[in-house]
C-alpha cells in the first residue's frame, strides 16, 4: 500500500457503531408515511416528472373543448360545463398508471432489497408510495380545474364543490392504483406496465360518460357505459361540482375504491415480498 | 451481545432453484459469532442466492438455516430485526440525497424525526460523506456509494451483517477504506458474512472461508489453509532472448517444478510456487547466463484456487443473473493484481 487514507477514521466509525441503542419498532402508519415522504422527495428532486401528469390532461381539455365541443354540445362553453368534471376523472385516472410504472422501476434497483430486509409492517412500502402518489393525483386534478376555470368554467357548487369532487376522484384513484401496482409487480419492464395500463384505462375512459351523454349511444354500448365505474365516478364528480351531490353515485364510487383496495392490497403485498 | 462459542449462522443442506437452474445445491455453513466469514466463489456460484436466503429475501426450497438462533423461514421477522444487508447493487436510493437515505432508514427503524436526523449526520461524518450529504446518490463515486451503503446498514447496529461483494468495481483506495470499516464493525462485535470473488479480500478480512462452486461448498478453512493448498502463486519470467526459452524451461523445471510456455514467445510461467523457490529459480537462470527482461511472483488468482480445488477453472455462468437485479457489467471474473 503506497497511500494511507486518514478518513474515514476507524475511531469515528467505531463511535458511530457503538452509539446506537435500538429504538422501538415503528408503527405501521409511521413506516407508511416515511415511504410517502420518500415519494415526495423524488418529486422535489425531479419536478419535471410532474410534467406528464399535467401537460397531457391540459392537452385533452383544450382539444376536446375546442375541437369537438361545438359539435357535441352546440357550443364550447356548454360542452366545458358537461365535460370538465369528467376530464378531472380522466386526468387523475391516467396518472394512476404511473404509480405502477414507478413501482416497476423501483424493483430494478438494489434499494428494494434493503426495504424488504427491514422489520417493518409489510404493506408499508406500497401503501406509502401510493400515498405519495396521491399528491401527484391532487396536482393533476388541480391543474385541470384551474385551467377549466381560466377557460370560463364556473361550477355551480363553487369552490367547495370542486374540492369535494377532487377529493372523491383522488380517493377512487388510490383504490384503482393498487391494480396498477399488481401490474407493476408482474410485468418485466416499466414500458410494458405503461402499455398494459393504458391499454386498459384508455378504452374504459372513452367508453364512459366522460365525453358524451350515453343517451346518444346504441343500446348495448349504452348499457355498458352505464355500469362502467368510471361513468359512475364522473357522474358523482359532476354532481358535486354542480352543487347537487348524487348520493348513490358517490357511495358506489367509494365502495368500488374500497373493494379494489381490499382485494389488491394483500395481492400486491404478497407479490412484493416474493418477487 | 453474543455469547462466546455460539454460531451466528448455521445452515444445512440449503438449496434453491430458479426454473431449471439449481442455483444453490445443498450449502452447509457454520459461522462463529463475532467473526468475519468469507464466502468465496466466482460469479454464478450461488453466493448471492445464499445470502438472499439467509437475509430472508427469498425462501429456500431445500434444507434449513438459522441466523442468530432464529429459523430463517419460520422466524423471518426476528431475523430481520437483527441483521442488515448490503447488496451487490448498492442498496441505497439513487434518487435521494445521502442524508435523505439515512434519515429515511432511521424513520423506518423507529427513530423519531429529530433522532433520525442526528443519527444520519453522525454517520455521514464518521463515513466521510458529510460534504456530499446533500447531493443525489446517483452522482456519488463508487467508493462514496459503498460507504453510504454500509452506513445505511448500521443506522441501527446489526448483530450480523451481510456484505455482498463490497469492493467489486472500487479503486484500491476506496477498497482500503471499505476494508477499514469492515474491520471496525467486527471490532465492535458484529458478525459479518462477506461474499467475494477476490481471494485477496477474503485473505485480508476473513477468519474463515468457505469456497463455493456450482451451488456447493467445496472447501472450508482459514485463509492460511486455503492458500497452503494452492501454493503461494505463480512465477512468471520474460527472457531477453526468446531463442533460449527451451533452455530456460529446463533450468526452471529442475528448480521450481512444471513450467508452462506462455503465448508471448519470450515468457514462461510456473504455478504453485512459493517465494523461496521462486528466488532459487530466478538465481539458477542467472547462473546459467540466461538474461531476464522481467520476472514476477503473483498471488494465486481465484482461477488457480479453483483449479487446485476442483480441477476445473472458475467459470462465470449466468445462474446469478436470475437471482435478482441485473449484475453490473464490471462484475466479470478478474485476476488478482
Amino acid at each position: 500500500m503506497t497511500t494511507t487514507t486518514p478518513a474515514p477514521t476507524t475511531a469515528a466509525v467505531r463511535r458511530a457503531i457503538s452509539s446506537t441503542p435500538r429504538p422501538p419498532r415503528p408503527g405501521p402508519l409511521t413506516a407508511a408515511l416515511a415511504f410517502g415522504w420518500r415519494g415526495m422527495l423524488k418529486v422535489k428532486h425531479v419536478p419535471e416528472q410532474l410534467l406528464d401528469v399535467t401537460v397531457t390532461p391540459v392537452m385533452f381539455l383544450l382539444m376536446f373543448t375546442y375541437l369537438f365541443g361545438g359539435a357535441i354540445a352546440g357550443s364550447t362553453s356548454a360542452y366545458l360545463d358537461y365535460t370538465l368534471p369528467g376530464l378531472l376523472v380522466m386526468s387523475v385516472l391516467f396518472t394512476t398508471v404511473y404509480s405502477g410504472v414507478a413501482l416497476n422501476t423501483d424493483l430494478t434497483k438494489g434499494v428494494v432489497d434493503r426495504f424488504r430486509s427491514l422489520p417493518i409492517w409489510r404493506p408499508a412500502p406500497l401503501l406509502g408510495s401510493l400515498l405519495g402518489d396521491s399528491v401527484r393525483y391532487v396536482v393533476a386534478g388541480t391543474v385541470i380545474i384551474v385551467v377549466g376555470v381560466a377557460l370560463g368554467y364556473r361550477p355551480d357548487g363553487g369552490f367547495p364543490g370542486a374540492v369535494a369532487a377532487l377529493a372523491l376522484v383522488v380517493v377512487f384513484s388510490f383504490g384503482l392504483s393498487w391494480i396498477f401496482s399488481v401490474l407493476g409487480l408482474l410485468m418485466r419492464t416499466p414500458n410494458a406496465v405503461m402499455n398494459a395500463g393504458f391499454m386498459a384505462i384508455f378504452p374504459l375512459t372513452f367508453l364512459s360518460n366522460v365525453f358524451v351523454d350515453p343517451a346518444t349511444l346504441p343500446g348495448p354500448l349504452e348499457a355498458f357505459v352505464d355500469v362502467n365505474p368510471i361513468s359512475v365516478l364522473a357522474t358523482a364528480s359532476r354532481s358535486l361540482m354542480a352543487g347537487e351531490p348524487d348520493g348513490a353515485a358517490i357511495v358506489v364510487s367509494l365502495a368500488v375504491a374500497a373493494v379494489l383496495a381490499l382485494v389488491f392490497i394483500p395481492v400486491t403485498t404478497r407479490l412484493y415480498r416474493s418477487r | 451481545m453474543t455469547t462466546g462459542t455460539a454460531l451466528a449462522i448455521e445452515a444445512s443442506g440449503l438449496g434453491k432453484s430458479f426454473g431449471r437452474t439449481r442455483a444453490v445445491n445443498g450449502v452447509d455453513l457454520a459461522v462463529p459469532a463475532g467473526s468475519i466469514y468469507g464466502v468465496l466463489g466466482p460469479n454464478g456460484a450461488g453466493k448471492t442466492t445464499t445470502i438472499r436466503m439467509l437475509a430472508t429475501l427469498i425462501t429456500p426450497d431445500a434444507g434449513s438455516a438459522s441466523v442468530l438462533g432464529h429459523d430463517i423461514v419460520a422466524e423471518a421477522d426476528a431475523v430481520r430485526e437483527l441483521v442488515s444487508l448490503t447488496g451487490q447493487l448498492a442498496s441505497v436510493d439513487e434518487d435521494l440525497t445521502g442524508r435523505e437515505n439515512l434519515v429515511l432508514l432511521g424513520r423506518l427503524l423507529g427513530y423519531s424525526r429529530a433522532a433520525a436526523r442526528d443519527r444520519a449526520d453522525e454517520l455521514l461524518e464518521a463515513f466521510d460523506i458529510a460534504e456530499a450529504a446533500g447531493r443525489l446518490v446517483k452522482h456519488y463515486s463508487g467508493g462514496m456509494r459503498r460507504r453510504l451503503d454500509i452506513a445505511a446498514s448500521i443506522v441501527v447496529t446489526p448483530q450480523l451483517m451481510f456484505l455482498d461483494e463490497p469492493t467489486t468495481g472500487l479503486d484500491p483506495r476506496s477498497r482500503n477504506q471499505v476494508w477499514e470499516i469492515v474491520r471496525a464493525l467486527v471490532g465492535e462485535g458484529t458478525t459479518i458474512l462477506l461474499c467475494t470473488q477476490y481471494l485477496e479480500e477474503a485473505d485480508q478480512l476473513a477468519d474463515g472461508i468457505a469456497v463455493i462452486d456450482r451451488g456447493r461448498v467445496i472447501a472450508e478453512g482459514t485463509p492460511g489453509h486455503l492458500k497452503a493448498s494452492v501454493g503461494t502463486g505463480s512465477l512468471r519470467v520474460r527472457l531477453l532472448d526468446p531463442a533460449r526459452r527451451d533452455e530456460a524451461a529446463q533450468v526452471l523445471e529442475r528448480s521450481v517444478g512444471p513450467v508452462v510456455a506462455e503465448p508471448e514467445p519470450a515468457a514462461l510461467s510456473s504455478t504453485g510456487v512459493d517465494a523461496e523457490r521462486a528466488a532459487i529459480g530466478v538465481a539458477e537462470l542467472a547462473r546459467a547466463g540466461i538474461g531476464l527482461a522481467h520476472f514476477s511472483l503473483e498471488q494465486p488468482s481465484l482461477d488457480e484456487v479453483f483449479l487446485a480445488l476442483t480441477g476445473h477453472a472458475a467459470e462465470a455462468t449466468d445462474d446469478e443473473a436470475t437471482t435478482g437485479p441485473a449484475t453490473p457489467a464490471t462484475d466479470t471474473l478478474q485476476e488478482l493484481s
